[in-house]
């Protein structure tokens, strides 16, 4: 962890006991309820529910009947910095991660200017570093602009502290260009994480290619622009012997294309969005541009193909595509609308609510599937674990609520699950040791003994960027 | 009769058959105003009609300018060149600027699916959908249905009805897909692969890529082919398109009805002699626009049994 590639500001370090909260580590192999007591930003110990004493410093959080599970972890996301801090910044970014639970998440480079020279992502360093409330890793371009043209610094940039790179929102098309690209990575290390669209076939595609497109006689997106360029760059991945992540997958036929390469032994993953996980072509109906996204919601079997890939692992980790826009960009018709929607705030709730309460996927598949992102980009995973580097959420299962009738911590509101009645919210999250967001309902319990100061100081700083703030 | 007009007319699913008849039984009493010498009834007076086009147009911007105006309402017709909208102004603060006049009704013509959903999300006023992209067309369904309803003296039920052309660019075809089936006539819609949606049959009609078959159409409508199709290759060429599928007297079979929505590309999705023949009602739903569109607006801004009267 010394040399971390992920970058915040130094918030103190908590001290809490958390008690009684039903602790779920798939990892760790716990699910039971338990007190987990943190000192100095690390679980000190592990304890039965109600077998551990009140600190002497520090606060205690009554948590029974609340669930406490490693913090999550999202390898993509947009924070729009620099150059589009109207749609969102580090800040409120890292606060709408906070808010869904989120311990890390991992930046897009198709900023203004694009990452794609050490100077920007330095710059970028060194904000994250006073104004990132989660830790934050970033990714560098592969080619310059994100025109496919010319391969990036790719070295000097990770020696700026890229994790790896993408040109996500745009493909590499040349086959040529992303096998230099592949080459190079042999040098300089780094995941290759790729947008898998082919212009040719995507054109000026808005929606999924489907009974939809045709009702609505809106330009469509075939599942093949994506799922041929997954198994094109599967096929060079394995002539190079390199490492390629796969962004956002949409389709059964890219489904089967990551399988074939898994089974031929390439160096592949993949991840998946919550709305892909959960929504389909049917919601467009509505032509409402908060479905609008890229890749776009496809048919009901191409998101059973997704929950499935991702409950065998084939599919190795849920990534939120979290991406902001202002109203003016969504308040448009549907074909001139930007692309995206916002998702960490959502992320758990709406698993959690679509897929674990009417059983097509099991709890601790979600919270394995929500922190596997880390190891892909050869960060640590979170643990529940004595020892380990406090990286928590605490949420209640049981809370029922309205999506944004509270408005967002993040600085858009453009988000696919609005107005949705869902359950699950995050009360408490923790980020490399500290007090990350703090759900204002959340007091503490009354103790007997003196609450420390770094805890009220995190208290303070957790509501003031609450959603409700 | 169903009792309750939708307060916005945006696509043909706004309206089930009971919906579109009796808007088609208003057009008939219209249609007898457009014959006498004042064709004037004071429906609308004292209330205001805002046109707004997005797109160029001319049959459908002057039928409705032309209804508003036998309706005796104050009309209002914008353009989007010369406006505001020219201007760069967004559609959201267009409407607004508009609703200031507190228009009655706002008719939208935009190039964008979904703009006329958005703009009745924004204004109190009643809108109506002019042609939204290549989404849908709901006055031109209910002008055709109107005019084959009296072609035919009688109902749809049971009929067969070919559209014939660029499906695939087509908001007419998509409204009258769902206007003609929910009137019960059998759809099949025929053009090149390249220029039919895939699953298109989920709207309810079949879909061929060849004309054989087309005799068993009682109704023969035709869409427009427009010259940019051929530079995008959808169509090698127009002389192809013309030699499989343009509509000509040779391909018409006696009895069968054949309908355009304009205008007419001569020579490429029809020929003259089709055009001009008898058994073209082309004419006919030109002059079926204006009495449709009173009846759409005196529907959707009066509507009450106790006006019908009125007429």
């Amino acid at each position: 962890m010394d040399a971390s590639p992920l970058f915040s500001q130094d918030l103190p370090p908590a001290e809490l006991l958390i008690r009684g909260a039903h602790v779920l580590d798939p990892r760790s192999d716990v699910d039971e309820p338990q007190d987990v007591l943190i000192r100095d930003g690390r679980i000190a110990e592990l304890g039965l529910a109600g077998s551990l004493a009140e600190p002497d410093d520090g606060e205690t959080i009554d948590a029974g009947g609340k669930h406490l599970f490693p913090g999550f972890v999202d390898p993509h996301v947009h924070l729009r910095t620099p150059g589009q801090e109207y749609k969102e910044d580090l800040e409120t970014g890292t606060a709408a991660a906070a808010a869904g639970g989120f311990c890390a998440v991992i930046a897009m480079p198709n900023t203004a200017p694009v990452v794609d020279e050490p100077s920007v992502l330095r710059s970028l360093v060194g904000l994250a570093r006073t104004q990132a409330r989660v830790p934050v890793g970033f990714l560098a371009s592969i080619t310059r602009g994100l025109r496919g043209e010319e391969m990036t610094e790719m070295a000097a940039l990770r020696d700026a502290g890229a994790l790896g790179f993408t040109d996500d929102g745009m493909p590499v098309t040349s086959a040529g260009m992303l096998r230099k690209a592949l080459q190079y990575q042999r040098l300089c290390g780094g995941v290759v994480a790729l947008h898998e669209e082919d212009p040719a076939l995507s054109g000026e595609g808005v929606m999924h290619e489907g009974p939809v497109s045709a009702r609505l006689g809106l330009a469509g997106i075939p599942s093949l622009s994506e799922s041929t360029m997954v198994a094109r760059d599967a096929a060079l991945a394995g002539y190079e012997s390199a490492r390629v992540h796969f962004q956002h997958l949409s389709c059964v036929e890219s489904v089967q294309a990551l399988k074939a390469a898994k089974d031929a032994g390439i160096q592949v993953s993949g991840e998946a969005s919550p709305h892909h996980l959960t929504l389909t072509e049917d919601v467009v109906r509505t032509l409402d541009s908060r479905f609008k996204m890229n890749p776009p919601l496809r048919g009901e079997r191409d998101r059973k193909a997704i929950v499935e890939a991702l409950r065998t692992g084939l599919i190795d980790c849920v990534a939120t595509d979290h991406a902001p826009h202002a109203r003016h960009e969504k308040e448009v018709p549907f074909e001139q609308a930007a692309m995206g929607t916002t998702g960490l705030e959502t992320a758990f709730a709406a698993l959690f609510t679509e897929l674990v309460m009417p059983g097509e996927l099991e709890l601790s598949v979600v919270i394995e599937r929500m922190t596997a992102g880390a190891e892909l980009y050869d960060l640590p995973t979170p643990r529940v674990a004595r020892g380990e580097l406090a990286n928590l959420c605490l949420i209640d299962l049981e809370a029922r609520y309205e999506v944004g009738a509270d408005g967002y911590a993040s600085r858009s509101a453009n988000c696919c699950f609005h107005g949705r009645v869902v359950h699950g919210r995050v009360l408490l999250t923790l980020a490399a040791g500290a007090i990350a967001f703090r759900r204002p309902m959340l007091v503490p319990r009354e103790s007997t003994r003196r609450t420390a100061q770094p805890s009220v100081q995190g208290l303070a700083q957790g509501q003031a960027r609450g959603p409700q703030a | 009769m169903s009792d309750r007009m939708p307060r916005h007319l945006i696509s043909i699913d706004d309206l089930d058959r009971t919906g579109i008849e009796r808007i088609l039984d208003r057009a008939e009493s219209f249609a007898e105003v457009s014959g006498r010498e004042i064709k004037k009834v004071p429906a609308l007076r004292g209330r205001t009609v805002v046109n707004l086009f997005y797109e160029a147009s001319t049959r459908t911007s002057s039928s409705f300018e032309l209804a508003a105006k036998r309706l005796s309402a104050d009309v209002v017709s914008i353009r989007s060149a010369g406006s505001s909208v020219d201007k760069g102004e967004s559609l959201k603060d267009t409407i607004h600027t508009l609703s200031a006049y507190d228009p009655a009704a706002i008719v939208i013509r935009s190039p964008h699916a979904g703009a006329a959903q958005l703009v009745a999300g924004w204004t109190p006023a009643a809108v109506i959908n002019a042609g939204d992209g290549k989404h849908e067309h709901p006055t031109q369904a209910l002008l055709d249905v109107f005019t084959l309803r009296r072609e035919l003296g009688g109902a749809l039920d049971g009929i067969r009805i070919w559209i014939v052309g660029d499906v695939l660019h087509s908001r007419v075809a998509r409204s009258n897909i769902l206007a003609f089936t929910r009137m019960g006539a059998k759809v099949t819609v025929c053009g090149p692969p390249t220029l039919i949606p895939r699953e298109i049959e989920a709207l309810g009609c079949e879909a061929t890529a060849s004309l054989d078959g087309l005799e068993e159409a009682k109704v023969v409508y035709v869409l427009r082919m427009q010259n940019e199709r051929m530079k995008e290759s959808f169509v090698p060429s127009l002389r192809e398109y013309a030699e499989r599928y343009q509509v000509n007297a040779g391909r018409l079979r006696p009895g069968q009805l054949l309908m355009h929505p304009g205008p007419v590309n001569r020579g490429v999705e029809l020929s003259a002699d089709a055009i001009d023949s008898p058994q073209a009602l082309i004419g006919q739903q030109v002059k079926a626009g204006v009495a449709v569109r009173m009846a759409v607006l005196y529907e959707l801004l009066v509507g009450s049994p106790m006006l019908a009267a009125v007429a």
